[in-house]
């Protein structure tokens, strides 16, 4: 078991690093470790952890921006922002239960080092776009900062950027400042019933094309949407495609009206989810909770949304025992396979890379087993040239490489 | 302005360079005499001038990745350069480096309106873009008001903004992919069609990174469904603090406009004179605030915007009526510069962005800075994300004046991250804030930059004396003294 150091400060964390620098010891920086199972499996023997590093620094609703300590419990944030009617627009996913842990455990900082997005990101971006600045120790034990607390701010290389999705390996932060933007009075969901894939992100892709303001468009597939907790996706007994508009009380009503009459040709059937149905709906979505058993491998595909359908269809070719879920009006695709022996696991990862060669896009696998994510490239791997600047990158702030690579 | 020293070895050798690149890029490609040159010679912040070493314009990425390895190879700087409008000397030429023009790359490469995006090359114009897809129903979302001149790659070197942003985020929230060419010649694909990037956002860093990093040679952009429909109201209000407090409570109400824009006394006046827009003349402030979107929405919203004004003691509330209104309202906030251009000789255009809660004390100080430095300033900004444009008034033919010009900017810069902003919103750091970049940042904040520079140009080729005050060679940054075992092991709780 590795040994667990908790900085309860930033001048702590500086030292922890600054020690282990001197030391040679790798660390594997974690928030509240609620991720802990993504990503290859940590060869550190030292895992530095954030949560005692936590409470919020500034929070001035007026200027939508929220500062808060590294290891600050994202469910408390997002209380704390809903007590004033905002809310984090990217729409973090709670990936406790598909990696076998509980749900609620995770930090902002840890949601912004993976860069995941919910449904929202096809019309409000992904963490990275919200994520304005931070403070935090690099590979030097050197505390350093960038960004700021402005929304508007081009001053010296948006590093934020780059700690976005860097999981942890570039920098130890301990204080990150997001944007923040106001929660919508209404959530509802216009349901397309009975489609296949093609026609559904068909359909999906035409209503983000619509001038009706989509914030969300995810399909399930009958399966999928058969294990739905909400009674009226569950019992529709076939396939569900989803499309969100939000936003206040007229709008939203128009424009629904407005897309029902555009789908009204080609749609078996509609129903519509309001308010809080909605946020729960969209909440499985996030969360990718309905795709395959827990004993299945999960993979996390991002394409060009038109391109979804076939690329699941190129899957299929070499892999039968497979679920999907669509998000993002078919460029997210939530890909389950049934566990195998060694050479199929090591085929699976082929087999899916394989299907992105021509249109672009790049997978991850979220859910394996230890051994599994020891062996297969977990993260998409890089062309030559990317990866040598990527080390470079890397090197330019932790040279020791104590921080470790993903 | 101090720049670099030439170096005499490069001027030397002119010749062999100049050679050089016409084996690259033959014909009109290289342009090496000072007739031809001049044109390049500053960028928007013209009063710093300075010739290339001569001008190249390549049309292929082949070029472009074979020039640069040649440079990197013989020790030559590159300036790389859009359309030349960077306000912060962001193009402006070196002397002793060469100007790598992008303007020929303008063609748009593919359009993909059901994923929403388009691929160009990054001469293309920022509204080219918006134009190429306008009969379709959609635009490209970031304007910045130099839209029909600045170029999509300049845009992204400079992470661009405009009016729409504070909605519809800057240029780098509205990026699919780019390919960029490194100092060594390689040639780099980051992102596509697909969302978010494999590995360290590469992207996200080159963006707003100021031609120092690498020559952005495509860019894929996202595309928007153009709004439903849009409305401006014009609000007058008889303090500047009514404004501000109708910015912070129309936010705070949960409303985020399209565009949210301030202009103080003078600006209103200056611009009323120039274009009869029909602003209130009495008033002390000015905004102009735009709901687009959903008909039924832009209803609804404009009339919860008249009554916050109204709240906050608005002396003038008009609502456009007609697309022939709304263009009127924003006809005198678009010609603001030309228009304090009428009254004076040369202005010096400032971008520092403040927190909202700021603006009314900050504008207060900035009156009285006004007075210290005996120059007058004139405020047009971006109040919905507190980015401002502070417009010095003076003339370049008076030594005294441009200093002073200099002097007074720099003290407001100052000032903006004293209460808690930052030095440029949009603008870049360029030469113009380059020497101020230790009041925002530590030494310690601007090595990590300048290692990260390291990482994608070792020998600091690419736009020297550009952002950073001073450039530390990268052997340097890059040493590393480790302390074996000498640090004991902290009193860290374990577990
Ligand atoms: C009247 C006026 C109004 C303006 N309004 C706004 C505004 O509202 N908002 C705003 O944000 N800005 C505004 N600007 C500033 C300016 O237009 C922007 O910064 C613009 O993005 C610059 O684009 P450009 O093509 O002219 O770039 P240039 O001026 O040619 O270059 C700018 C920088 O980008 C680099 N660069 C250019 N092309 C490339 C490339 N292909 N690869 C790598 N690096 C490159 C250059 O080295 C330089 O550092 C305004 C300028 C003017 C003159």
């Amino acid at each position: 078991m590795a040994t667990v150091l908790r900085p309860r400060d930033a001048e702590e964390l500086r030292r922890t690093v600054e020690w282990a620098l001197n030391d040679g010891v790798p660390l594997a920086i974690e928030g509240r470790g609620s991720k802990r199972n993504y990503g290859p499996p940590s060869r550190s023997d030292h895992v530095v952890s954030l949560a005692a590093i936590e409470g919020v620094v500034e929070y001035q609703p007026e200027e939508l921006v929220i500062a808060v300590k590294a290891g600050t419990p994202l469910r408390e944030i997002e209380a704390l922002l809903a007590q004033r009617r905002q809310m984090l627009a990217f729409e973090p996913p709670d990936l406790g239960a598909i990696l076998g842990g509980a749900k609620g455990e995770g930090s902002l900082a840890g949601a912004l080092m993976c860069n995941l997005a919910g449904p929202r990101r096809i019309a409000a971006g992904a963490a990275r776009d919200h994520f304005l600045g931070f403070q935090g120790v690099n590979g030097r034990a050197e505390r350093f900062k960038a960004g700021g607390r402005m929304v508007k701010n081009v001053t010296g290389y948006d590093l934020s950027k780059l700690m976005a999705g860097s999981l942890g390996t570039l920098a130890a932060l301990d204080e990150v400042t997001v944007k923040i933007v106001p929660a919508p009075e209404r959530v509802h969901t216009l349901l397309l019933v009975g489609l296949d894939d093609e026609a559904a992100i068909a359909a999906l892709c035409a209503a983000m094309g619509s001038p009706h303001e989509v914030s969300g468009a995810a399909h399930l597939p009958a399966t999928l949407a058969g294990r739905s907790g909400i009674d009226l996706v569950a019992q529709q007994g076939g396939a569900v495609t989803a499309i969100r508009v939000e936003g206040v009380a007229p709008s939203v009503e128009a424009r629904l009206k407005a897309l029902r009459a555009q789908f009204a040709p080609t749609a078996p059937a509609m129903e519509e989810l309001h308010t809080m149905r909605s946020r729960q709906f969209w909440e499985e979505v996030r969360d990718a909770t309905l795709v395959g058993d827990p004993a299945s491998l999960l993979w996390r595909i991002s394409c060009p949304p038109t391109e979804g359908p076939a690329v699941v269809a190129a899957i299929r070719q070499r892999r039968l025992d497979t679920e999907v879920q669509y998000d993002w009006s078919g460029g997210l695709i939530w890909l389950s396979l049934a566990p195998g022996d060694p050479a199929t696991d090591d085929a699976a990862h082929v087999a899916v890379r394989g299907a992105l060669m021509e249109c672009g896009g790049h997978a991850t696998l979220v859910r394996a087993p230890e051994a599994v994510r020891a062996r297969v490239p977990v993260f998409q791997p890089r062309p030559p040239a990317l990866a040598a600047l990527s080390r470079r990158v890397k090197e330019s702030f932790d040279p020791k490489g104590i921080f470790g690579t993903r | 302005m101090h720049m670099p020293p030439l170096d005499p070895g490069i001027l030397a050798r002119r010749a062999e360079i100049v050679s050089a690149l016409r084996a690259i890029v033959p014909g009109e490609g290289v342009i090496a005499d000072d007739v031809g040159m001049k044109p390049y010679e500053c960028d928007a912040l013209s009063a710093y001038r300075q010739m290339p070493l001569v001008v190249v314009l390549p049309e292929t990425v082949e070029q472009v990745s074979r020039i640069l390895r040649y440079c990197q190879d013989h020790g030559v700087k590159v300036v790389p350069r859009g359309a030349g409008t960077s306000l912060s000397g962001g193009s402006m030429p070196v002397g002793d480096a060469i100007l790598l023009g992008m303007s020929k790359f303008n063609r748009i490469l593919e359009i993909d309106l059901p994923n929403r995006c388009a691929r160009v090359q990054p001469g293309v114009t920022n509204l080219g873009i918006s134009a190429a897809v306008e009969d379709d129903g959609f635009y490209y979302a970031p304007d910045p008001s130099s839209q029909i001149a600045c170029s999509i790659g300049g845009n992204v070197a400079e992470n661009s903004g405009g009016v729409h942003c504070l909605k519809y985020g800057l240029t780098t929230n509205n990026l699919l992919g780019i390919e960029m060419v490194l100092m060594n010649g390689e040639v780099v694909r980051l992102g596509g069609k697909h969302l978010d990037s494999e590995g360290y956002d590469l992207m996200g860093v080159m963006t707003g990174s100021e031609g120092l990093l690498g020559v952005v040679t495509e860019v894929t952009v996202r595309l928007l469904r153009k709004p439903a429909t849009a409305r401006a109201v014009l609000l007058g209000f008889p303090t500047e603090a009514g404004a501000a407090d109708c910015v912070a409570s129309v936010i705070a109400a949960g409303i985020i406009p399209g565009g949210m824009e301030m202009m103080d006394r003078d600006a209103v006046q200056c611009a009323e004179a120039y274009v009869g827009a029909g602003y209130p003349l009495d008033a002390e402030a000015l905004l102009i605030v735009e709901l687009d979107g959903p008909p039924v929405e832009v209803d609804h919203l404009i009339e919860r915007v008249v009554a916050i004004a109204r709240d906050k003691g608005a002396s003038t509330v008009r609502v456009s009526t007609s697309e022939q209104e709304r263009l009127l309202f924003w006809a005198g906030r678009k010609a603001a510069f030309p228009a304090v251009g009428q009254i004076s000789p040369d202005y010096m255009c400032l971008d520092g962005s403040v927190p909202r809660r700021r603006l009314t004390e900050v504008l207060a100080r900035m009156r009285e800075l006004s007075r210290q430095h005996r120059l007058r300033v004139v405020n047009v900004f971006h109040a919905g994300d507190g980015n401002l444009h502070p417009l010095i008034l003076f003339d370049a033919n008076d030594a005294d004046e441009l200093r002073r010009a200099e002097e007074f900017g720099a003290d407001i810069l100052r000032l903006c991250v004293e209460v808690g902003g930052v030095l440029t919103g949009e603008h870049g750091v360029g030469i113009e804030k380059r020497d101020l970049m230790g009041v925002q940042f530590t030494q310690i904040d601007l090595d990590q930059q300048m290692r990260l520079k390291c990482a994608f140009d070792p020998d600091h080729l690419l736009n020297p004396g550009k952002v950073f005050p001073q450039l530390r060679r990268c052997a340097e940054l890059g040493r590393l003294v480790v302390h074996h075992g000498k640090v004991p092991f902290p009193d860290i709780p374990r577990f």
